[in-house]
């Protein structure tokens, strides 16, 4: 039943030997390198774009019900460790897009939150979303998106619970700590057809910020799948490069790409014998800090704890990556 | 009246202001519209989702880009 699901719908493998018919029947081989891209390239997008809405509806109707104002107080709830946990785990359903993350970090530190569970909340929010859990298990199955997200989740717990224990209390923006603005809104109550509208709108602007990337990913996916030499990858990113992780990670730290993107892009250099551990560690890396988010979190955090920050997430993803390099025979 | 749209710059930001502009046009009211970008006067509003849309200091949406016609329903 699981290897159903996991084929046909998550999988959509007869999708591929449908498209592969189809551009037969016009005349393409894709025994060739070019016709393979074709296939690679049409089943890919058709695919990702198909899951992507799907799964932007269904997982918009759970955001609903965790606004940044609810999520706020539902942390408040919780002391030490627990509320990191909690953080990370509300960071992976609280909705916002990446210029509320300003917003978002002074009305959770106005509010009296410890700087820890802010962070835990900022880290695991980008890394971990229920979308990339579904888009996992369509492409490398179950078990490994299961790892992913509790990793995902274990950074964002234990860079959290390091930033609260060096007390860097002193490095938030000095306009965010001398403000005193305890300013509390009431999130509105939403019906479900309010719930229903929300989740159809942000399929429509979703799919519209989100498809190009999609065809640029997909497009270097197919590049990689046809015309990337195997040895190339495997020596760079495959067993014989012991530095392959940290790479992966530092080229993809400044990278600003929706995980939607990076995904076709992983799914290619596994193909071509890429470790997975280096695979995940540059999608970790691409979708957790950017240039873009940094610039942002720049505004509201002094150089040292911005510092601090990079350096946890960026030393979490490469033990990571090591991680399941080493475990990889296990789960695939 | 009144109209703030509060947020930081980014597309959907602006998205929000260009849909206020309208809603003012088609109702042809006398509205001032500001737009506040700067991250310290909007904390002040209290307001944690962007994009987010005040009339007459009272914030009546947060988190969402609105349409034209959604934003009209706030300015009577």
């Amino acid at each position: 039943m699981w290897e159903f699901i996991q084929d046909e719908i998550l999988g959509m493998k007869r999708l591929s030997s449908l498209i592969g018919r189809l551009l037969t029947a016009v005349g393409i081989d894709v025994n060739t390198r070019i016709g393979g891209s074709v296939q690679f390239f049409l089943y890919d997008v058709i695919k990702i774009t198909v899951l992507l809405c799907v799964l932007i509806f269904l997982i918009s109707n759970i955001q609903s019900f965790f606004p940044p104002e609810r999520s706020r107080k539902i942390m408040g709830r919780f002391h030490g460790i627990g509320a990191n946990i909690v953080g990370a785990l509300l960071g992976t359903v609280t909705p916002f897009c990446s210029c509320s993350s300003i917003p978002i970090f002074m009305g959770f530190t106005s509010a009296g939150l410890p700087l820890g569970v802010t962070f835990s909340f900022l880290i695991s929010s980008p890394m971990v979303d229920l979308g990339s859990l579904v888009l996992l298990m369509s492409i490398f199955g179950l078990k490994i998106a299961i790892a992913y997200v509790i990793l995902g989740l274990i950074i964002a717990v234990i860079g959290g619970t390091l930033i609260e224990k060096l007390h860097m209390e002193d490095q938030i923006a000095d306009f965010i700590r001398n403000s005193n603005s305890s300013v509390n809104i009431e999130a509105p109550d939403l019906t479900v057809k309010d719930r229903l509208i929300y989740a159809r709108d942000q399929v429509t602007s979703t799919f519209k910020k989100v498809f190009p990337y999609i065809l640029i990913g997909v497009g270097i996916g197919a590049l990689i799948h046809n015309w990337i030499p195997e040895s190339w990858i495997q020596t760079i990113l495959g067993s014989s490069n012991p530095f392959g992780v940290i790479l992966a990670t530092i080229i993809g730290v400044p990278m600003y790409a929706d995980i939607f993107g990076t995904i076709p892009v992983a799914e290619a250099l596994l193909a071509k014998g890429a470790l997975l551990g280096t695979i995940l560690s540059f999608m970790m890396a691409v979708t957790t800090l950017s240039l873009p988010s940094l610039i942002m979190l720049k505004k509201a955090i002094k150089p040292k704890l911005l510092g601090t920050f990079i350096a946890i997430c960026m030393v979490g993803i490469i033990i990571v990556g090591y991680g399941f390099n080493v475990f990889q025979n296990l789960l695939i | 009246m009144n109209i703030k749209v509060l947020g930081g710059g980014c597309k959907s930001c602006e998205a929000l202001l260009r849909s206020a502009k309208e809603a003012v046009a088609n109702k042809g009211i006398d509205a001032e519209i500001e737009y506040i970008t700067d991250m310290e006067k909007i904390m002040n509003f209290g307001v944690m989702s962007m994009p987010a849309l005040m009339v007459d200091d009272k914030t009546v949406s947060a988190g969402k880009v609105l349409k034209a016609k959604e934003v009209e329903k706030f300015l009577r």
